[in-house]
């Protein structure tokens, strides 16, 4: 936080300020800083806070953190339409950068006005109903949100779940700060358990329903599908058959869904889960700062590559036989490491805790989406169950902490 | 010794008195059995997905509740204390059997939906509770209308949560009888029509599943308890 806070202050607020080359927009600076930064002109004597950094600057701080996924997320909504629809050279990927941001922002923009518009209403709703002040709980919910839905889920669904999901998840146990489950995971998991259709299958892509509806073909070898998706299908198949073979081989180095497509994001999904580079960016910036804990992420990733590991110990089908770092590249795995899992609200709290939260989610999420083929992507599930457990882990985790203070007391006075 | 000896009759009290009245009136809000003691959770959880089964249960469960009832508190003098679950246990399994049967006689269909949950209603906390609670210690009028209310406040609050369930998970409404009215139109729903998908709504398949059930019921305690402050718990 402070190496950011003196980067601005020596290198680009001279910029703004009086005489500076951009002092035309110094209110614009100024508003933007204060969005991250206390204003500097408060105390003038006797300073008591050095940095506090409170829920408004947090909360900005991750919605610039998820600013990557969500540009990587809109240009591959048009990116992947473009090659659905056999557009002459739309697999380069430098091609038509602009038409394909636009068709992504055309889905992405009302997914977020929705999000945010029903999200922030009942905020606003229960401020006024309890006459407190209102929260910026859900500004970074309220990005999550759009984040991991498919392109063409209908914006009704979303604006139900989210009010769901802020009323039941959030609201009735107290508000912002009171909810057992992080939010936004559980607006995915209504959608997933009340519309499976809207959930599940060919809707990654932008009107590839429509299109195969209406009778027109997808380009040559291009289903639609996630990889995830692909991979469960292999799940109860022996290794050997011509089905499984040709789905993995899309895995290998020069298909599909090899380790670097999957790590730049180019493959379908969810708006903005694809990316584990933007994601890891994200995680820089977060970790950086200071917002997201370190542990959590850094066990998430070790549950995941352990367990997925351990699978190709055992490699009964395909799917185990899949690289650890390939499993962990995949889906949303990356993304609900760095922005669902630490989630300051619903992680452990202690530093031990944290270890064993985040190590079991990973752990869980891989096992989830390899064993049950009907949960294809396992990570949702795997961090709404440790939130429910995380309570539990730092029960314990005092608990232990408090014992080994007894017993060092006793021994001390024995031996006094 | 001459002063007359006046007998005191004990004043008569009517059935339908005051502290009578209370007792049909009080289980539907204040004491409700469901929403207030949390009892019957199970069957209020299981057999909600439509109108049609909620109904044939809570006749049922009214049905066993006063048979079960006014038996009880007519036999409270002779039952022994030691083995009183027992002879209740009995006594509503008797009950249950008989309603049991008239269902697979009389409606088939909606006995096969209700399977296991009409057997169930020998376990079911709120008979044995208003019997352990009321008929074991009070005559047959008044607990003849102690298991109306009751009976009433778990109906009530089945076919609240049913009626909510069926509408939007299923987009349908039934009663036995009706059997089930679909009356959403089908070209609302989303299918792959000939020129691609039309339809913009689908039924939410979560309110299907028991858990939705729970959360229902606890809309419905959340509403109560903010409307009737005295049910709010101190801290």
């Amino acid at each position: 936080m402070k190496a950011l806070h003196d980067f601005l202050e020596k290198k680009v607020k001279p910029n703004f300020v009086e005489g500076g080359k951009l002092s035309k927009l110094w209110v614009v600076y100024d508003s933007l800083e204060t969005f991250a930064f206390t204003p500097g002109h408060t105390t003038s004597k006797g300073t008591h806070i050095k940095d506090g950094i409170d829920l408004k600057r947090t909360m900005f701080l991750v919605i610039l953190a998820m600013i990557p996924c969500l540009l990587f997320g809109t240009w591959n909504i048009g990116h992947h339409y473009f090659i659905s629809i056999n557009a002459p050279g739309a697999t380069e990927l430098g091609s038509m950068f602009w038409e394909k941001l636009g068709i992504g922002a055309v889905k992405v923009l009302p997914l977020i006005a929705v999000s945010y518009g029903v999200g922030l209403g009942i905020e606003f709703l229960f401020a006024g109903l309890r006459k407190h002040s209102i929260n910026e709980g859900f500004l970074v919910s309220g990005m999550l949100i759009p984040l991991i839905m498919p392109v063409d889920v209908p914006l009704w669904m979303v604006a139900v779940a989210t009010a769901f999901a802020v009323i039941i998840g959030k609201e009735v146990f107290g508000g912002t700060g009171m909810n057992i489950l992080n939010i936004a995971l559980t607006t995915r998991a209504f959608l997933f358990f009340a519309y499976p259709k809207q959930m599940s299958g060919e809707i990654w892509i932008h009107e590839a329903l429509q299109n195969k509806a209406a009778g027109l073909a997808m380009a040559d070898g291009y289903t639609g599908a996630t990889a995830l998706g692909e991979l469960a299908t292999t799940v109860g198949r022996d290794k050997g058959t011509s089905e499984v073979v040709s789905t993995m081989g899309q895995f290998a180095e020069s298909g599909m869904y090899s380790i670097q497509n999957c790590f730049l994001g180019v493959i379908p999904g969810c708006v903005g889960e694809t990316s584990a580079l933007a994601c890891l960016i994200g995680a820089a910036i977060l970790i950086f700062t200071g917002i997201a804990s370190w542990r959590i992420i850094v066990s998430f990733l070790a549950g995941g590559l352990a367990m997925g590991a351990l699978f190709n110990v055992f490699g009964a089908n395909a799917f185990m036989d899949v690289s650890p770092v390939h499993q962990v590249v995949m889906g949303g795995f990356m993304f609900g490491m760095v922005f669902m899992a630490t989630d300051p609200v619903t992680a452990a709290q202690t530093a031990a805790g944290k270890w064993i939260y985040g190590f079991l989610a990973g752990f869980l999420s891989i096992m989830i989406r390899v064993f049950n083929p009907a949960y294809p992507e396992g990570v949702m599930m795997a961090i709404l169950f440790m939130n429910v457990m995380a309570p539990t882990i730092d029960h314990y985790v005092i608990q232990s902490n408090v014992k080994r203070r007894m017993k060092r007391m006793t021994l001390q006075t024995a031996n006094a | 010794m001459s002063t007359e000896v006046q007998e005191i009759a004990p004043k008569k009290e009517g059935l339908f008195s005051k502290k009578n009245r209370k007792l049909l009136s009080d289980p539907l809000n204040d004491s409700n059995p469901i929403t207030v003691q949390v009892l019957g959770i199970c069957s209020a959880l299981a057999i909600t997905v439509q109108v049609q089964q909620a109904v044939i249960m809570s006749l049922s469960v009214v049905f066993v509740m006063i048979g079960g009832n006014v038996i009880i508190s007519l036999m409270r003098n002779i039952i022994p204390d030691r083995i009183r679950i027992i002879v209740q246990l009995v006594v509503v399994a008797a009950l249950v059997i008989i309603v049991n049967e008239v269902l697979k006689a009389y409606l088939p269909d909606i006995s096969e939906k209700l399977s296991v949950f009409v057997g169930l209603i020998i376990t079911n906390c709120i008979i044995m509770g208003r019997l352990e609670a009321f008929a074991l210690a009070n005559k047959p009028g008044p607990s003849f209308l102690d298991a109306i209310g009751n009976g009433i406040g778990y109906a009530w609050i089945l076919l609240a949560v049913a009626f909510v369930r069926e509408i939007f998970g299923s987009g349908a409404f039934s009663f036995p009888g009706l059997g089930q009215v679909k009356f959403l139109p089908s070209s609302w729903f989303i299918k792959a029509g000939d020129a691609g998908m039309v339809g913009f709504y689908e039924n939410n398949n979560l309110m299907i599943l028991p858990p939705m059930a729970l959360v229902v019921v606890g809309v419905i305690i959340w509403i109560q308890r903010s409307k009737n402050r005295a049910l709010i718990e101190e801290n």
